[in-house]
């Protein structure tokens, strides 16, 4: 009987450490992409200035940027990686804030962020479609 | 525990006069600003799936100050939420040189240079 | 110099507000001086923590003008304001007992959630466990050791404030030292319990444990080590039980 409750006890205690395991392993990953995306991000955004330091010279026209974006591949190809670092790394921040100052929960943290991440996929490679295409 | 001990006091802005924590707090809301701005910039660019001449009509809407304002303060929070970010890259990953002061004043700089760069870019 | 100083410190239970006091100003006064000369001239009935009075044992941590510090460290003319004004509270984030005194439970609790215990293998029987002084590992964890518990650096974090189950600098700290503790073999369960939003990936690097540490230990760099340690450990499997 004694035996019986000790191995219920134990089957238990392994299945919180495998939770707890499940848990930081995932929180991790949450945070090794978001600092990988950071790393391409920081490369993006500097290209990003420079584009923006020369696209507004003389005021920005639709006929300026889409005659250099439409199918532009290289141009559609780094966008892309852009929106998709993006996607990747606003959401982390984002739930932080909801979670530290708006008082959001464990749990909807992770589906706000999730939301967030979507949010900026679909409409980040639209804008890309809209431009190249 | 709660039955005999009082309220927990917290930390106000006294607490919060070091540049480490201003590099924070920059960090975070220009990060905030630029989550919220991002889909409306998108969604201007998405324009373009209307034809050339929805685009266009935003970008005429978007010629005025109010809106140059707002595009230069983007561009420098854009560079001081990168610069500040790398900070934080090299304190997590680099070798240990302290909290990086240096590096927050850098950040500063990069973003009071792109700030001035777009704004000589919009009037050349 | 003015001749006295007029300090307001923090009286009360579960309410509570500020008293005002008139305490005379001396030569290299420290504030834990100003709060022995209170409660034993003016208010008998004030509560307060100390011990050695001399910088060695953290007890006397309190909030002086709304700044985390050991009261015995800090002589007022460092601190006073322009019109000789002193305010001291018991330290943020730690319920107040009563006046300056704070109930430390959680602070240390939060250790041992930390897993901030060694647990070592060898016995009395075996040949004493061998490390270099100047390994890294070794060195890593000499950086953190001195730390005394005195609650200041829990104290100046806002992420203690914001989120109430993050450990906190101090035991990611202790943590960080025994992670690099190369006698340690709890190593996988220590990245479990240190990972996750109350634990290492929580801190956004404000650094004002590390800005206000009074033994100038730099928690962040523990932290920022926990963050890689358990995402190398999560590639590779070893967060596993």
């Amino acid at each position: 009987m004694r035996a019986t409750g000790a191995a219920v006890e134990g089957a238990a205690g392994s299945r919180r450490a495998e939770g707890a395991a499940a848990l930081a392993i995932a929180q991790a990953r949450r945070w090794y992409w978001q600092r990988i995306s950071a790393m391409v991000l920081a490369i993006c955004v500097l290209a990003h200035l420079a584009v923006i330091l020369y696209a507004v010279r003389g005021g920005l026209s639709a006929a300026e940027i889409l005659g250099r974006t439409r199918g532009n591949w290289a141009f559609a190809a780094f966008y892309t990686v852009f929106v998709v670092a993006s996607a990747v790394h606003v959401p982390v921040g984002i739930a932080n804030i909801a979670r530290e100052w708006a008082g959001v929960g464990e749990r909807a943290g992770v589906w706000l962020g999730r939301a967030v991440a979507l949010l900026v996929l679909a409409m980040g490679l639209r804008a890309v479609v809209a431009v190249v295409a | 525990m709660k039955a005999i001990a009082g309220a927990i006091r917290r930390s106000d802005a006294r607490a919060h006069r070091h540049a480490s924590w201003w590099a924070f707090a920059l960090h975070r809301g220009s990060g905030l600003a630029l989550a919220v701005f991002l889909p409306l910039h998108f969604w201007a660019l998405g324009q373009a799936l209307h034809g050339d001449a929805a685009l266009d009509g935003f970008l005429r809407f978007a010629d005025r100050p109010l809106f140059k304002l707002a595009e230069w303060g983007l561009v420098v929070l854009l560079a001081l939420h990168m610069a500040g970010g790398v900070r934080l890259l090299l304190i997590e990953f680099g070798p240990w040189s302290g909290l990086r002061k240096d590096w927050i004043a850098g950040a500063a700089g990069v973003a009071v240079l792109a700030g001035v760069a777009f704004a000589l870019a919009l009037v050349a | 110099m003015a001749d006295a100083l007029t300090v307001r410190v923090w009286r009360g239970k579960r309410e509570g507000g500020f008293s005002r006091y008139q305490v005379p100003r001396l030569a290299s006064q420290t504030v834990l001086d100003v709060v022995t000369h209170i409660q034993r001239h003016l208010e008998p009935s004030l509560s307060y923590r100390f011990a050695c009075r001399v910088g060695m044992c953290g007890s006397c941590a309190m909030t002086v003008n709304g700044v985390a510090r050991w009261t015995c460290r800090t002589h007022v003319a460092k601190v006073v304001g322009s019109n000789g004004e002193l305010e001291i509270a018991p330290l943020a984030n730690l319920p107040v007992i009563k006046d300056l005194a704070t109930d430390m439970r959680e602070f240390f609790d939060k250790w041992a959630r930390g897993k901030g215990r060694f647990h070592g293998s060898r016995t009395r029987h075996d040949a004493f466990a061998t490390v270099q002084p100047t390994s890294p590992e070794r060195v890593a964890a000499d950086a953190g050791i001195e730390c005394i518990g005195c609650g200041v650096c829990y104290a100046s974090c806002d992420v203690v404030a914001w989120r109430p189950e993050f450990l906190g600098p101090a035991a990611l700290n202790r943590s960080w030292t025994l992670v690099n503790d190369v006698r340690d073999v709890q190593q996988s369960e220590r990245l479990r319990a240190v990972a996750g939003d109350a634990g290492c990936h929580a801190c956004h690097t404000q650094g004002s444990c590390t800005e206000r540490c009074p033994k100038q230990i730099a928690p962040t760099l523990g932290i920022a080590g926990l963050k890689r340690r358990v995402a190398r450990a999560a590639v590779r499997g070893e967060l596993k039980p």
